[in-house]
């Protein structure tokens, strides 16, 4: 029950929001699209390795 | 399962959800990635228990001479069942009903693919007992 992947995602989605809010503050939207996209990037590397590791149990458990 | 698991499932449950509701205003696409990962961590957490009772199905079906070949079809099938669900729940959540509904459709498929041979086994036997 790794509840700690669950806190980092949620940081990176917290931490790019602000990051995009502050960066639109200052002017420089393109760079917030891009801190924006960077996150969201990176959240979804971790969850396909989660949901590989969900279908390889699956196939082994049920013989799929 | 022992109680214990089943308070860590019901809590981090509950914190996922809390962290989502927090995560959906901000970002509504990593929320999404979130809660799928929250799907994969408790069903790998349960994946060992739900091993164990699948290995004492084994064993009832060994004692009780029922063929090994059906009860594998009937995992199979459990396991396509379950798979459908999560994706085309996950895509319902998203809002995508029309790709929830096409990964059923696939679902389905993949069991009455998986049926067949017990449905023409059944008829086999039906229609020696009627001859």
């Amino acid at each position: 029950m790794d509840i700690e992947l669950v806190f980092r995602i949620a940081a990176i989605g917290i931490l790019v929001a602000i990051l995009h809010t502050v960066l639109q503050r200052a002017g420089r939207d393109e760079l917030g699209q891009l801190a924006t996209l960077v996150g969201v990037v990176i959240v979804l590397v971790w969850v396909i390795r989660l949901v590989r590791q969900l279908f390889d149990t699956v196939r082994v458990m049920f013989q799929l | 399962m022992a109680g214990l698991d089943l308070f860590q499932v019901v809590g981090f449950g509950l914190v996922a959800a809390l962290i989502l509701v927090v995560l959906r205003q901000h970002r509504p696409e990593v929320a999404l990635g979130l809660s799928l990962a929250v799907g994969a961590i408790i069903f790998l957490f349960l994946a060992g228990r739900l091993s164990s009772v699948i290995g004492v199905l084994g064993q009832v079906a060994r004692r009780s001479q029922v063929s090994l070949a059906y009860l594998g079809t009937v995992l199979r099938v459990i396991g396509v069942a379950y798979l459908t669900e999560f994706g085309a729940q996950v895509c319902r959540d998203a809002g995508e009903g029309a790709v929830a509904a096409k990964v059923e459709l696939a679902g389905k498929v993949a069991i009455l693919l998986l049926a067949a041979p017990v449905v023409v086994a059944v008829l086999d036997l039906i229609l020696r007992l009627l001859a």
